[in-house]
């Protein structure tokens, strides 16, 4: 197997949502790849099209009300072009989806065990008591030490924690090529959360699995993520591997993220926050540089007119020119933290 | 689960009694008794005074009351003042006749209603739809009697489809095929009408009920499996979407039992409903209370029927 081997590949991918008449992008020409045993994440506030393009990689959309455009290249397929039928042949076995809220991402009236043999009935050969018995592996691989008493369960008598893992031992049921998780600890407590993430890792050691990792949280983009995607306004803004982006963040939405996350030993008691909105989907402008909007004391000038992704160093791409001459604000009077 | 069946049934017994009470005072309310259809101009006003002496009406309340409930308890709820015969028998053939209305009645609503239902809320906002929504409101606005009218009218003299009254024909004995086959032909128009009428709910809440499912979360986690659309839909959405028109199928029940009264007596078919009016504009209080008491305990059965329907279709529900 060939570790750099890429997986999925997505170029200027346009997904819009209709509004009345009109199509407005919320992931607006974003390009990115995935390779093999690789967890790229994916960051940015709530309602930067970060799990629209989670769902539009795995096709989940409803197709009246959303227009999926440009190219979601996996195994040679484009993946936005492909019709539900033949979707259906990939998304479960070969790409698996974990959900964010694990409360209500299972059928509450149906056991535990039912729930995972679902996907494994329709996409391998596999006879009864085979799938009954891969049930109970995968509640073993994910964690879950009573297996056969948990298989027999329904969705309630579990705990949060519990619930992500059988999400995760659905997701995973058919040994897909790629996992999208979508903010998969979210929901759950923080000693949750670490456990999660821990699976999440030994299984992609596993199995090699390539892992999207829709995120809010840039702790858990620390301790999980290779590569990580900043994604602002339908846009990726900035990317680069997790060493690098931490090390030396550069532009402006991603140090403000940064710079937003309380500090233990500061002195400033106040907490930083990035002025303004993510602009609602309707009222987005389209041109210029997106993120303008929030630092306005950084000229016009300073940013491009149709920002595009420069490679400031092997690896570490960043849009617009802005972050050159970008200084936060309390720092204008001459001010450094 | 049964134990507390048990319990529940208990309960029953002085809910039942509060309500006998409740019936008994308010039956005695009504102006008139019994023998004030019997005047004539010939009659004896002594002679009305020594019968309702010797049928107990010039005690007190509360002595009819004890008297009455001692025997009801026994199952003995006297005997009707109109037909002369014991009360639980004329309502016992009665009952039956109702009961077997109101359960072809359900079974035609749920036949019609489901898939209707079910297909709207799948094709939400097509062609197809829209005639379903509109078929809804049409059967919502039009008042039953006006319904039962028309159908009686259109398939009933017009055409001569149905028979217009009674619930069999005489010319078969009890027992054999043939009378089978005609207490159901003269139950199918008063049925299919409560049934039509019956409808509008379950289709607008199960439609609804799928609209909103098609977005939950466990749906998608469904359709993430790559199962192909059917099974998403047969599999998670409907069974779901079904809770809760099974939790309502108790109280259906009872309110088809109970609310056949104007089917009854316009398509002139003897059962419950035809009876209670009758006996209602007759002053029949054996009858009038027996039948409430009767009322009464179906519709805490249909509660308790709902609630175990519910324990048993959905897992998060037990019975406590």
């Amino acid at each position: 197997m060939n570790s750099t081997e890429q997986l999925l590949s997505i170029n200027n991918l346009h997904t819009g949502f209709r509004i009345k008449d009109t199509y407005f992008d919320a992931v607006d020409g974003v390009s990115i790849s995935l390779k093999r045993n690789e967890i790229l994440a994916v960051v940015g506030e709530s309602g930067c099209g970060k799990s629209t393009l989670a769902t539009s990689i795995i096709g989940l959309h409803d197709h009246n009300k959303t227009r999926v455009e440009g190219e979601i290249i996996y195994k040679g397929i484009n993946l936005a072009k492909l019709d539900e039928e033949k979707f259906n042949k990939i998304r479960g076995e070969e790409i698996g989806m974990i959900f964010q809220d694990p409360l209500s991402a299972l059928n509450p009236l149906m056991r535990i065990g039912d729930q995972i043999e679902e996907g494994l009935a329709f996409h391998t050969k596999m006879s009864k008591e085979q799938r009954e018995k891969r049930v109970f592996e995968l509640l073993d691989q994910v964690g879950i030490s009573n297996p056969k008493r948990i298989a027999k369960q329904f969705p309630h008598q579990l705990s949060g924690g519990m619930r992500q893992r059988v999400i995760i031992a659905i997701a995973i049921s058919c040994k897909p090529n790629i996992i999208i998780a979508d903010e998969p600890t979210t929901a759950l407590d923080v000693t949750i959360q670490a456990q999660i993430l821990d699976l999440l890792k030994d299984l992609q050691a596993e199995t090699g699995a390539g892992i999207v990792l829709i995120t809010h949280d840039l702790g858990v983009v620390a301790e999980v993520a290779d590569r990580v995607a900043v994604m602002y306004a339908g846009q990726i803004i900035e990317e680069a591997s997790v060493e690098e982006l931490f090390a030396n963040p550069l532009h402006p939405y991603t140090r403000s993220l940064f710079n937003s996350i309380p500090q233990m030993n500061s002195e400033n008691e106040k907490l930083q926050v990035i002025q303004g909105i993510v602009p609602s989907l309707t009222n987005l402008p389209r041109t210029g540089c997106r993120f303008s909007a929030r630092i306005p004391w950084i000229s016009e000038g300073m940013h491009e007119e149709n920002p595009t992704m420069h490679e400031v160093s092997p690896g570490h791409l960043v849009r617009c020119t802005c972050w050159q001459h970008f200084h936060f604000e309390s720092e204008e009077g001459g001010i450094t933290r | 689960m049964w134990k507390i069946i048990v319990r529940r049934v208990l309960i029953m017994i002085p809910q039942l009694f509060v309500l006998s009470l409740l019936i008994f005072i308010l039956a005695k309310q009504l102006p008139g008794d019994p023998f004030t259809g019997l005047l004539t101009p010939d009659t004896d006003p002594n002679r009305i005074e020594e019968l309702r002496e010797l049928a107990g009406l010039n005690d007190p309340w509360y002595v009819q009351y004890v008297n009455w409930i001692g025997n009801a308890a026994q199952g003995d709820f006297g005997k009707s003042y109109t037909y002369k015969i014991k009360v639980s028998t004329l309502i016992g053939e009665k009952a039956l006749n109702t009961f077997w209305l109101s359960l072809v009645s359900a079974i035609i609503l749920y036949l019609i209603a489901i898939p209707l239902g079910v297909l709207a809320g799948r094709y939400q906002d097509t062609i197809f739809d829209k005639i379903i929504v509109f078929y809804s409101f049409v059967t919502y606005a039009i008042p039953t009697f006006v319904l039962a009218l028309i159908f009686l009218f259109i398939f009933g003299y017009q055409l001569h489809w149905f028979p217009t009254v009674g619930s069999v024909d005489v010319k078969y004995d009890p027992g054999t095929a043939g009378y089978f086959w005609s207490k159901l032909y003269h139950m199918l128009l008063p049925a299919i009408t409560t049934a039509i009428l019956g409808t509008t709910s379950v289709i607008q809440y199960l439609r609804s009920e799928i609209i909103d499912a098609k977005s939950l979360d466990y749906v998608r986690t469904a359709r993430s499996k790559g199962i192909p659309v059917n099974k998403v839909y047969s599999r998670h959405i409907f069974r779901n979407s079904l809770l809760p028109i099974a939790a309502f199928l108790g109280f259906t029940i009872t309110g088809l039992l109970v609310g056949s009264i104007f089917i009854e007596t316009i398509f002139g078919y003897p059962g419950m409903g035809q009876l209670f009016i009758s006996s209602l504009l007759s002053r029949d209080y054996s009858v009038i209370t027996a039948l409430v008491m009767l009322f009464g305990l179906l519709a805490l059965l249909g509660s308790l029927l709902s609630d175990i329907i519910m324990s048993i279709v959905d897992p998060r529900i037990r019975i406590e």
